[in-house]
């Protein structure tokens, strides 16, 4: 990118500054592959809230532009990933707070603004999670065993149409039953990430065509672990998923505190999601 | 029971875009100030992609969320 080309200020994440922050970011490549710098208040103190920020071309990234590019999964897989690989770096070395995707101020100044703006909130927040780390646990439905095809040998003395819907019957209560006990596997599961975790997210179970490969989702939570407890924490989960039937678990992460980077006094997205705060 | 090998973390590793998705459109924070987009344009794009992952349907069998007053306090 050229000097004088239009740009427009992508800030990834909020990060508690450290003497060391300026080499990571230096070593980094954001979205639109353009190089990090770190925005912060002249003279702000170490472990202040500062932003992680590139320069992207304005044509590619103003409003109109966004709008349809948010159309391209492609594109949009790009970006994720690449904004998501800044968070990562970033996490790895210092307390983060990530941004939501596609967060643009017109220049630095505005963004400067926004982040003097918002600098306790930051600070509060960045406190808060510091030496916690966020762990995804998602919970599937096995393929059912009852699920075979309906019985045709034993026909009983009854018509065939009221023998099919009384196998039919049978079929369906028995997939009810599978998914209740998968149900309660997963809440068992739930309870025992819980005792870990300093707060959790319920996020929707996953369903949509992004999602449909990997099976029935039932629990899609996220869990914000002490870091000092991370190791116990996955120990206890391997072990409970292990005792339980009907379900596949994944554990997923560890993330950077994605799911906890709003505090919890604004409400969650879903309306079903629960969201507790670290204390 | 089965516990999907290939969680340990490693550098690199690259995540299931479900999930990265699903962690970029709910969580993360949301900044205010003399943004690009705005936040109802913000709240309209993530309404429409979190369809990519989450149909309507699924918001009405979930387990009821664990006590989080159980958690260990750090």
């Amino acid at each position: 990118m050229t000097g004088t080309e239009p740009t427009l200020t992508y800030v990834y994440a909020v990060a508690a500054r450290t003497p060391g922050l300026g080499e990571v970011l230096a070593r980094l490549t954001g979205v639109a592959a353009t190089p990090l710098t770190l925005l912060a208040a002249p003279g702000s103190a170490e472990g202040a809230p500062a932003f992680a920020v590139s320069q992207v071309p304005a044509a590619d990234w103003n409003a109109t532009a966004l709008k349809a590019h948010f159309e391209d999964i492609t594109w949009l897989e790009q970006t994720a990933r690449a904004h998501h690989q800044v968070v990562e770096a970033l996490a790895a070395h210092t307390t983060v707070l990530p941004l939501r995707l596609a967060t643009l101020y017109e220049d630095p100044d505005r963004a400067l603004t926004a982040l003097r703006e918002q600098y306790e909130q930051f600070t509060d927040r960045l406190a808060l999670l510091t030496g916690h780390t966020e762990y995804g646990i998602k919970a599937f439905i096995t393929a059912d065993a009852d699920s075979d095809p309906l019985p045709t040998g034993t026909v009983p003395a009854v018509s065939p149409g009221k023998a099919y819907l009384r196998a039919r019957k049978a079929q369906q209560h028995a997939h009810e039953e599978h998914h209740q006990a998968a149900v309660r596997a997963a809440q068992q599961l739930a309870a025992t990430a819980a005792r870990y975790a300093a707060a959790y997210v319920r996020h929707p179970a996953q369903s949509g065509p992004l999602a449909r490969d990997q099976g029935e989702n039932i629990l899609n939570d996220a869990y914000l672990v002490p870091d000092e407890h991370a190791d116990a924490f996955r120990a206890d989960i391997e072990q409970a998923a292990a005792a339980l039937t009907g379900v596949r678990v994944e554990i997923t992460g560890p993330w950077a505190p994605y799911s906890f980077a709003t505090p919890p006094a604004q409400p969650a997205e879903t309306g079903t999601g629960a969201r507790g705060a670290p204390t | 029971m089965t516990l999907t090998p290939a969680d340990a973390p490693m550098p690199g590793r690259q995540v299931a875009l479900v999930d990265l998705l699903d962690r970029l459109l709910a969580g993360g924070v949301v900044v205010t100030g003399d943004l690009v987009l705005s936040i109802a344009d913000i709240d309209l794009v993530r309404i429409s992609l979190r369809a990519l992952i989450t149909s309507v349907s699924t918001l009405t069998d979930e387990p009821s969320p664990p006590d989080p007053a159980d958690g260990e306090a750090p």
